[in-house]
């Protein structure tokens, strides 16, 4: 479960004492971050950069560079289907329209980009609020987010 | 009664964990391991008759309580596990654990071979330990096909006193999935892969930089590096498992680095090479995951063994990833020089739709489409290369005669243009032009074909690395190879 952002220390506070010790500590950081709070809370950014004695431009920058790091509150529900070849080959993209039209309309489901799920000999692959699924079907995706 | 059952991700992804727990409320704890590689057949369980390992699946929960009851009369029986085609056609030399060992059983990983290249290397100087992974012929099976050992050689001839192991975990290649199943299925090869690395350069810690899509091997990796540094394996050298974060460009060797440095992921001009300024400027060993897995059984073995297996300049073994739309999709390991047609006609027994075979792309997303009038080529890094082709990651992806190759060949320039770390101009606005002009073509304007053939060409000539500059592959053999998908495509409307 994630707890809500506002109050963030001394959670945050927490989070980069474990860290920091770390040769590289950001990304390890970041990910402890998102993990918490479902998010990266802007206001988690001022006192990381403090402490890593980097600038805020620069975390930003890193932020915004790695396409797992989310900016917003994460909804209830998180669908990735995977948009590489191999699911391609195997119906992929008319998996994704499909449950895209599905499921127009759930604001608590979050659609995110992913490009190979390392399910190639399962094709078509997805992950539903962190669970794979192989040979995902439209019903089964729609199912494991209530719909 | 001894169960084995796999807990690899895409077994799980079919449905094993509820086989599992089947087998718990029957009474039978099975002993989770890696995949045996027939994905097919997960989730596979294994069942030991008359001290043979035999194979059942593919398994829902509701097989469990007969297939306890009576293993050898079960309609999903098929046999044991080694004498399946799949599995006898193999030289299973890097995988020879995964599917078979308790992943995090060190009792488990001795009993089957494992450490004893490490003894072997550690009883030798460090230079003959880079001598005889030279010899071996054994080259980087991340994609770029370097010699290993001449690599290890520069970072060993650099002066420390601080040197680093890096094990490129990022398998980012669509059709690839053979460091996923190694880190799942033997996590403890990997890491003494690693400590043989670090021992032959003079390094004392490692890194396995894994792709956050992967939360099983992460698991499993941290458990194994917990396990390996706490034993003290080797005292002098310990490893950590570092998650990337999204960003496929993390897979390039510099960009990795600059992602452990905790900077965003973006290539670092060639030279210095990280061999000689690496991660925090120090000499750093980058190695695929494969490429260290395979360093164990070498040692062991000995190079003549390893080097044995192949053809011309590709030695060894190569874990083939077979994927897409395919009949039998897996793992299968084998000696360099098998050609296509035996690949996907005869072991992955041709397409899963029943269609007809229509173009297989080798080596992930950078790597070209080949059409079957040229499966002939035998499998190799020079081979392929003839053929503007790329082994890469040993990734096939097999498409039927539904695919549209236009579509594909947007897809390759609409992925470099998500992907591209910005730096370079070739790559970052060549793959944005190169998807709007494909687009063009497909909306009937032939007169944007000469432009996307100048764009390839400037993005391999200019780009800073090979995302720009081999995305341009699987572009140009699309058109080449099936022009008629960008003729008639108004026709097709
Ligand atoms: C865009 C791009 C992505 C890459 N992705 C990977 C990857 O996911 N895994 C990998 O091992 N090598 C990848 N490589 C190759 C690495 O840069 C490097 O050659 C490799 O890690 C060296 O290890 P090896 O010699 O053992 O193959 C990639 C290269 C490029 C240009
Ligand atoms: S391409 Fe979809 S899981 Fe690999």
């Amino acid at each position: 479960m994630t707890s809500q952002p506002g109050h963030l220390s001394p959670r945050l506070d927490e989070i980069i004492a474990d860290h920091i010790a770390l040769e590289g500590p950001l990304l390890p950081i970041l990910h402890a971050v998102q993990a918490e709070w479902g998010h990266v809370p802007e206001e988690s950014l001022k006192p990381i950069a403090a402490a890593l004695n980097i600038g805020k431009a620069e975390i930003h920058g890193v932020v915004s560079f790695y396409h797992d790091f989310r900016r917003e509150p994460r909804p209830a529900h998180v669908v990735r289907i995977c948009r590489a070849e191999s699911c391609q080959s195997q119906g992929g993209r008319a998996l994704e329209r499909d449950v895209k039209a599905r499921l127009a309309g759930r604001s608590d489901v979050l659609f995110e980009d992913v490009y190979c799920l390392g399910l190639c000999a399962c094709s078509p692959a997805a992950m539903v609020d962190g669970e794979l699924v192989g040979r995902a079907g439209t019903d089964e995706i729609c199912e494991r987010v209530g719909a | 009664m001894k169960v084995w059952l796999s807990q690899d991700a895409a077994a799980r992804a079919l449905g094993a964990d509820r086989v599992a727990k089947a087998m718990v409320d029957a009474g039978v704890q099975p002993i989770r391991t890696g995949s045996r590689g027939m994905v097919w057949l997960e989730p596979m369980a294994e069942v030991e008759i008359d001290g043979v390992r035999h194979a059942f699946g593919p398994l829902v929960a509701g097989d469990v309580a007969a297939l306890m009851a009576d293993p050898k009369g079960h309609p999903k029986a098929l046999g044991p596990t080694d004498e399946l085609p799949w599995m006898k056609g193999q030289t299973r030399m890097t995988f020879a654990r995964v599917g078979v060992i308790d992943p995090l059983s060190l009792d488990d990983y001795r009993a089957h071979g494992g450490l004893k290249g490490l003894e072997v290397a550690r009883a030798m100087p460090p230079a003959d330990v880079v001598e005889e992974v030279t010899q071996s012929g054994l080259r980087g099976r991340g994609g770029a096909g370097f010699p290993t050992g001449i690599k290890w050689k520069t970072v060993a001839g650099v002066e420390g006193p601080k040197k680093y192991i890096v094990c490129n975990a990022d398998e980012g290649d669509s059709g690839s999935f053979a460091d996923r199943m190694m880190m799942e299925g033997d996590p403890l090869c990997l890491i003494e892969g690693m400590a043989i690395a670090a021992y032959a350069v003079g390094a004392d810690k490692g890194y396995v930089y894994l792709r956050s899509e992967y939360p099983d091997a992460i698991r499993i990796m941290r458990a194994a590096a917990d396990l390996w540094n706490r034993e003290r394996l080797t005292p002098d050298f310990n490893v950590e498992i570092r998650v990337g974060a999204g960003a496929y460009i993390c897979g390039e060797e510099t960009a990795l680095l600059n992602s452990l440095e905790g900077k965003r992921g973006t290539v670092r001009a060639k030279p210095p090479l990280p061999a000689i300024k690496g991660l925090f400027g120090k000499p750093t060993v980058v190695n695929n995951v494969i490429t260290l897995a395979a360093v164990p059984g070498i040692m062991a073995a000995g190079a003549a063994t390893y080097r044995d297996f192949g053809i011309g300049r590709s030695r060894g073994t190569i874990p083939l990833q077979i994927a897409g739309n395919v009949k039998y999709a897996g793992l299968y390991e084998v000696a360099f020089g098998l050609t296509l047609d035996e690949i996907v006609n005869d072991i992955a027994g041709g397409t899963a739709s029943g269609r007809p075979v229509r173009a297989v792309q080798v080596g992930g997303p950078l790597g070209a489409y080949l059409h079957p009038s040229q499966f002939d080529v035998p499998f190799g890094y020079e081979e392929y290369d003839a053929k503007s082709a790329l082994v890469g990651h040993a990734g096939i992806v097999v498409f039927d005669d539904t695919v549209d190759m236009a579509e594909q060949a947007e897809f390759a320039m609409e992925f470099c243009g998500i992907e591209s770390c910005g730096k370079c101009t070739p790559c970052r606005i060549g793959a944005v032009r190169g998807r709007e002009t494909i687009a063009r073509i497909r909306r009937g304007d032939m007169t944007a074909k000469p432009l996307v053939t100048d764009l390839a060409e400037t993005m391999r000539e200019g780009s800073l690395c090979a995302l720009g500059g081999f995305t341009p592959f699987p572009v140009i053999s699309a058109m080449n190879l099936y022009p008629e998908d960008f003729e008639q495509v108004e026709a097709a409307q």
